[in-house]
């Protein structure tokens, strides 16, 4: 008796619930079969009728119908949900190809991109990076690095006189001078830095421009070292596949000196315009320090040698990012610099 | 430096490479090739010819047709020269090759010009007969031809065989190199220099020229005395006569030689002097005997004031630095520089006075730029030349002059100045070598390299000659080993001692950090020049007593543009946003970091304060505060924010070049004192105009040295809140003239440890607010780390903030 009650009300929620058009029909159901005062709640209040050994099925049965209706309940309710989803993501749907919205990060200057990539070389290599003045005495300019009052390589290096014996230094090699001075060996060091000659700006000339000079004073160092420390370097810049050659050259501050050449990074060594068709791009000079150098700043050249180089900076510059027009560096136009 | 691959050969008579190899070879042994030409570049099909019979053209005037033997046959050609004549034997250029370039001189192309048989004005022509300049030579070096016609060979150089090669005739079976020579090695500024080092490089004999010439009974020293006054300055003074001088035109061979360095080729005597300083780099000067009062040369420096005439037909004035060449009575040559018109030589010229000097080079140097005179001879001499090889040069000239035809010998040399120097004696040590290049060359090899290149050893000592004054020390012997062994042989390896810490200072790493942070806030970095203006100041409109005005000043600057070296680094920054400006850039933001230079006096007797300054600048999007944001970011990211203020200046204090109501200082505080440390502002619209930017400009400059001893990179984690927040947002109405940051600072004072911050959230001024007054609305979020903040202990720290307000005449509008 009870249960075909229950079979009615169960057919009639469910045929109700899935005729529901919306949600809110749902919850109607919910209410007028499952709520305080709904049918089947009704049943359970009326089991004070039934007797008590049939109480349990019964409940049993109620509580069978009410999952029943509930899960039925619950199901349509997903469904709606996920319909009312679905159209919502439809209407949100975006044109993705319109333009994005940059933090406009600023651009790091192409010397400072060579820079931070030369840094990070020799940091790896460890090397310490130090710093030396600008304005300089001709002693840490030249004398102490042999070249005397008298030597051609002082007008080769046309100087901006300041007063007296200071001058704009014309290389970093000064930085060589006083770190050797401080005594702390070994010495394994690069000191970049800004350098000034006395040429008119072009394409390819600044009087201001940037170098960076390398050191290292130990123990036992040799031309292979310098070799092989330049070696390495160039393939960590250049790219792996990177050769270099040494060719003999005279810097009055290193004996034995030389110019190291690497193959064009450019055609790879098949010649180009960036190596004017030779496969060769010259890069620094470099040299053993020579003994009257070491000598001069307190350092027993018996005892201890070393090597020593210098790299043009904007040269490097130039070259990797195959920038044309020195001018272009000092500028500063945000159209160029946008482009590192 | 340049040399002929022929005049090498000569002293290297093995040499039998490609021009491309030689000029590789000697690159990789330390004689930098610069450039290299083939002298028969785009010479093709060239043989010698003769005209047999000319005939006029029937249809062109300018035209004349030619029968030329070519040796294996008779062709015709038509041409529009003017200088032949039956029997002319000529270059000619058969139809399928090519010359050089085109009669008119003009540069040469770059493959050259193809030669066709065609016709001219309907008459057949199967070649062509060529000028100088079709050979790719310049008609300047080659006085003989005729500069409008065709070259013409001559009986007096010997004439080629008809149907032999041309080109071969022509002396252009050649190639010339510019080679690159360190100032180290002045003996390489010769064709012998460079003979030695191609042998060594190659392992060739090297075979010098053997120098010999009979001496007549004339004695030298009857005819010349010397006498060097000052022998600093002239080392060595070698002088010969040649006697019974004919002028004339020098060989063939020897015309063909120095043209082939560039050299023009004018008569025997200067022809000699030219080959011997190119051959021995030693630059002679001859003088006409008769002309040197006293038969006597005195060496000594001029009287200032001196007025002397050079041959170049230039009065010019010397000091008592300039050395000058003398007779007994007067002044007739620039040492080392250029001899006088009151001796040059005339083709009337009857005995020679050869001189070869050793001049000290620095010297010759200065005085050729005082006296605005640089030579060839100066340029050799300013090297510092050795003494040994004026004797040889000398000599070397005189074989010339027996060898010319172009006059006799007197005998013996006469000479004055200091007396050479012994050998130097060099210890060969060769594990000292081995040691320092990282080889293991062997005592025997490193003998055989040194013999090849002409130094000797004699038991453990290496002997240097007198041409290689650059080697001194085993450094100097190391270098000669390692290039002649080789650079490419020599091993590859790391340092393998003590393992050293890399790292970048502090001072670079705070730069860093700073980079980084610019980069993120939108600004690119710029460089600019150490050096500018001194109207630099009048731009930022610095009054005339202000201290950035005392600025060192390079003594020798490019121009007066760069003429000072920056004490403000502001000039930079507004011109690079100057140049963005004007080309339309939109919303450009810069940065630079770079030195300012203070000096403590003008002009600086010691090294001036070189100090670091980070600049920013930008127009555009953005405004006062976009700039104060971003100093707080780089504050921040240096651990510096909580102990930094930015206040407004104190009257007096304002920045000039800055617009004075939006200008502050940034100040770091240690302690109880604080210190200036930057600026920021808007800059001053006067200044802008004066830039020619017409938007709003924002700045700020940070003071790097004291920024960077306070910066920290410690980080401590300090808990994330357990406990609830409060929060209260108070609104007040505020005189105009009372900074946010006096009220904000009242607050975090009176807030304590509970106030957690403070944020203005409203700010208006406007027609609701009364006049002279703001309206402005804080939020403020309490909280206690420990525990739940009660209701009282809010109040109470509320009440301290509002009694705060009430002392600073605030009038609260809501709580």
């Amino acid at each position: 008796m009870i249960k075909e009650t229950l079979d009615g009300i169960r057919e009639k929620a469910l045929e109700a619930i899935a005729q529901a058009a919306d949600p809110d029909k749902l919850n109607e159901i919910r209410v007028s079969v499952l709520g305080k005062k709904g049918e089947l709640t009704g049943i359970l209040k009326s089991m004070k009728d039934v007797a008590p050994e049939d109480r349990p099925k019964v409940g049993q049965l109620v509580n069978d119908t009410r999952a029943e209706i509930e899960a039925m309940l619950d199901e349509r309710k997903q469904k709606f949900e996920a319909a009312l989803l679905n159209a919502r993501l439809a209407g949100e749907v975006i044109d993705v190809t319109l333009p994005a919205k940059r933090m406009n990060v600023g651009h790091r200057h192409p010397n400072t991109i060579a820079l931070e990539e030369l840094e990070n070389i020799f940091i790896g290599m460890g090397y310490e990076v130090v710093e030396g003045p600008e304005i300089e005495k001709d002693y840490y300019n030249f004398e102490a690095l042999n070249i005397p009052a008298d030597h051609p390589a002082k007008d080769e290096q046309d100087t901006f006189y300041i007063h007296g014996d200071l001058l704009l230094r014309t290389q970093t090699s000064s930085a060589q001078v006083h770190e050797m001075e401080k005594g702390r060996l070994p010495i394994k060091m690069i000191s970049p830095g800004r350098v000034f000659r006395a040429d008119e700006v072009d394409a390819t000339h600044s009087p201001s421009f940037h170098q960076v000079e390398g050191l290292v004073i130990d123990k036992g160092i040799t031309f292979a070292d310098l070799k092989g420390t330049l070696d390495e370097f160039s393939r960590k810049l250049f790219g792996e596949g990177t050769k270099t050659k040494f060719r003999p050259h005279h810097f009055p501050f290193t004996e034995p000196s030389a110019e190291m050449d690497v193959s064009c990074f450019k055609c790879g060594g098949k010649g180009c315009r960036f190596c004017k068709g030779s496969g060769w791009i010259e890069i620094l000079g470099c040299g053993m320090v020579h003994p009257h150098v070491l000598e001069m700043s307190g350092i027993d050249p018996n005892e201890y040698t070393g090597f020593a180089f210098g790299v043009g900076l904007e040269r490097i510059a130039l070259l990797k990012y195959e920038i044309d027009d020195m001018r272009l560096l000092y500028e500063n136009d945000s159209r160029f610099l946008a482009q590192f | 430096m340049n040399a002929s691959y022929s005049w090498i050969k000569a002293y290297v008579p093995e040499l039998d490479i490609s021009g491309q190899e030689l000029f590789d070879r000697l690159t990789l042994s330390g004689t930098k090739g610069e450039t290299w030409r083939r002298l028969d570049k785009n010479l093709e099909k060239i043989v010698v010819g003769k005209v047999l019979k000319i005939d006029p053209h029937p249809d062109a005037d300018k035209l004349v047709i030619c029968q030329v033997d070519i040796g294996s046959e008779q062709i015709q050609i038509v041409t529009g020269a003017q200088n032949l004549f039956p029997g002319a034997v000529i270059p000619v250029v058969l139809s399928g090759g090519r010359v050089a370039g085109g009669h008119d001189g003009g540069p040469l192309p770059e493959n050259g010009i193809a030669i066709k048989a065609g016709k001219l004005r309907g008459i057949e022509s199967n070649g062509m007969m060529c000028s100088i300049e079709e050979l790719g030579c310049d008609k300047n070096l080659y006085p003989e031809s005729n500069p409008e016609g065709i070259h013409i060979f001559r009986e007096e150089d010997g004439l080629p065989e008809v149907g032999s090669d041309g080109v071969e005739a022509m002396g252009l079976k050649d190639a010339l190199f510019e080679f690159e020579i360190t100032s180290n090695r002045v003996d390489c500024y010769s064709v012998l220099g460079i003979a030695r080092e191609t042998a060594a490089t190659l392992g060739l004999a090297f075979k010098p020229p053997v120098v010999k010439f009979t001496e007549t009974e004339v004695k030298t020293a009857d005819l010349i005395s010397v006498e060097v006054q000052d022998p600093e300055l002239c080392t060595r003074y070698c002088a010969r006569i040649c006697t019974d001088i004919r002028i004339a035109e020098s060989p063939k061979w020897l015309r063909d030689r120095l043209r082939s360095c560039g050299i023009r080729p004018i008569n025997n005597l200067v022809d000699i002097t030219n080959y011997v300083m190119l051959e021995y780099g030693q630059p002679m000067h001859a003088f006409d005997l008769d002309t040197v009062a006293g038969h006597k040369i005195i060496v000594r420096r001029a009287k200032n004031g001196d007025k002397f005439t050079t041959l170049d037909g230039e009065e010019r004035e010397m000091d008592d630095d300039v050395l000058m060449i003398c007779d007994a009575e007067k002044e007739i040559g620039i040492a080392g520089i250029m001899g006088g018109e009151n001796s040059m030589i005339t083709d009337q010229v009857k005995t020679v006075l050869f001189e070869a000097a050793t001049f000290n080079g620095p010297n010759i140097r200065r005085s050729a730029k005082r006296i605005g005179l640089r030579t060839d001879a100066s340029g050799f001499f300013e090297k510092g030349l050795d003494p040994a090889n004026a004797e040889a040069a000398i000599n070397r000239a005189c074989a010339l002059v027996e060898e010319l035809g172009c006059g006799r010998v007197a005998a013996g040399m006469v000479e004055a100045g200091q007396p050479l120097k012994p050998l130097k004696h060099i210890p060969l040590e060769p594990d000292k070598i081995n040691a320092l290049l990282g080889t293991t060359i062997s005592r025997e090899e490193m003998i055989e390299i040194l013999n090849k290149e002409e130094v000797e050893v004699q038991g453990d000592e290496v002997i240097v000659p007198s041409f290689r004054q650059d080697l001194n020390a085993m450094c100097d012997i190391a270098e000669e080993i390692a290039r002649f062994y080789g650079y490419d042989r020599i091993p590859v390896t790391l340092p393998k001692n003590s393992a050293t810490m890399g790292g970048l200072t502090k001072k670079l790493t705070v730069e860093k950090v700073l980079r980084e942070v610019a980069r993120y806030a939108g600004f690119s970095q710029a460089y600019s020049y150490s050096f500018e203006s001194p109207r630099v100041f009048d731009q930022l409109l610095l009054p005339a007593d202000a201290p950035e005005r005392q600025a060192i000043r390079i003594a020798n600057p490019l121009g007066e543009d760069f003429s000072v070296m920056r004490t403000i680094s502001l000039n930079g920054m507004l011109t690079s946003l100057s140049t963005n400006f004007n080309r339309r850039n939109k919303d450009v933001r810069l940065y630079e970091l770079g030195n300012i230079y203070l000096a403590e006096e003008i002009p600086p007797t010691k090294l001036p304060d070189e100090r670091m300054q980070l600049t920013l600048g930008f127009y555009g999007a953005g405004d006062f505060f976009t700039m104060k944001g971003v100093v707080e970011e780089m504050l921040e990211s240096l651990s510096l924010l909580d102990r930094a203020e930015i206040t407004p200046y104190p009257e007096g204090e304002k920045k000039p070049y800055l617009h004075p109501g939006r200008q502050a200082q940034v100040r770091l505080i240690a302690g109880k004192n604080s210190a200036a440390v930057g600026y920021l502002g808007e800059l001053h619209p006067e200044v802008a105009s004066n830039y020619g930017i017409k938007t709003r400009v924002y700045l700020a400059v940070l003071d790097l040295p004291q920024i960077v001893e306070q910066a920290g990179f410690d980080h401590r984690y300090r808990g994330l809140a357990k406990f609830p927040a409060v929060t209260r947002d108070i609104s007040m109405l505020v005189p105009r003239e009372i900074p946010a940051g006096d009220i904000e600072k009242m607050i975090r004072q009176r807030g304590g440890k509970t106030l957690e911050s403070v944020h203005l959230f409203d700010l208006y001024e406007g027609e609701q607010i009364g006049e002279g007054f703001k309206s402005m609305a804080y939020s403020m979020t309490f909280r206690n780390s420990e525990k739940t903040l009660s209701d009282e202990e809010v109040q109470a720290v509320m009440k301290k903030i509002l009694n705060g307000l009430g002392s600073m005449n605030i009038e609260l509008r809501g709580v």
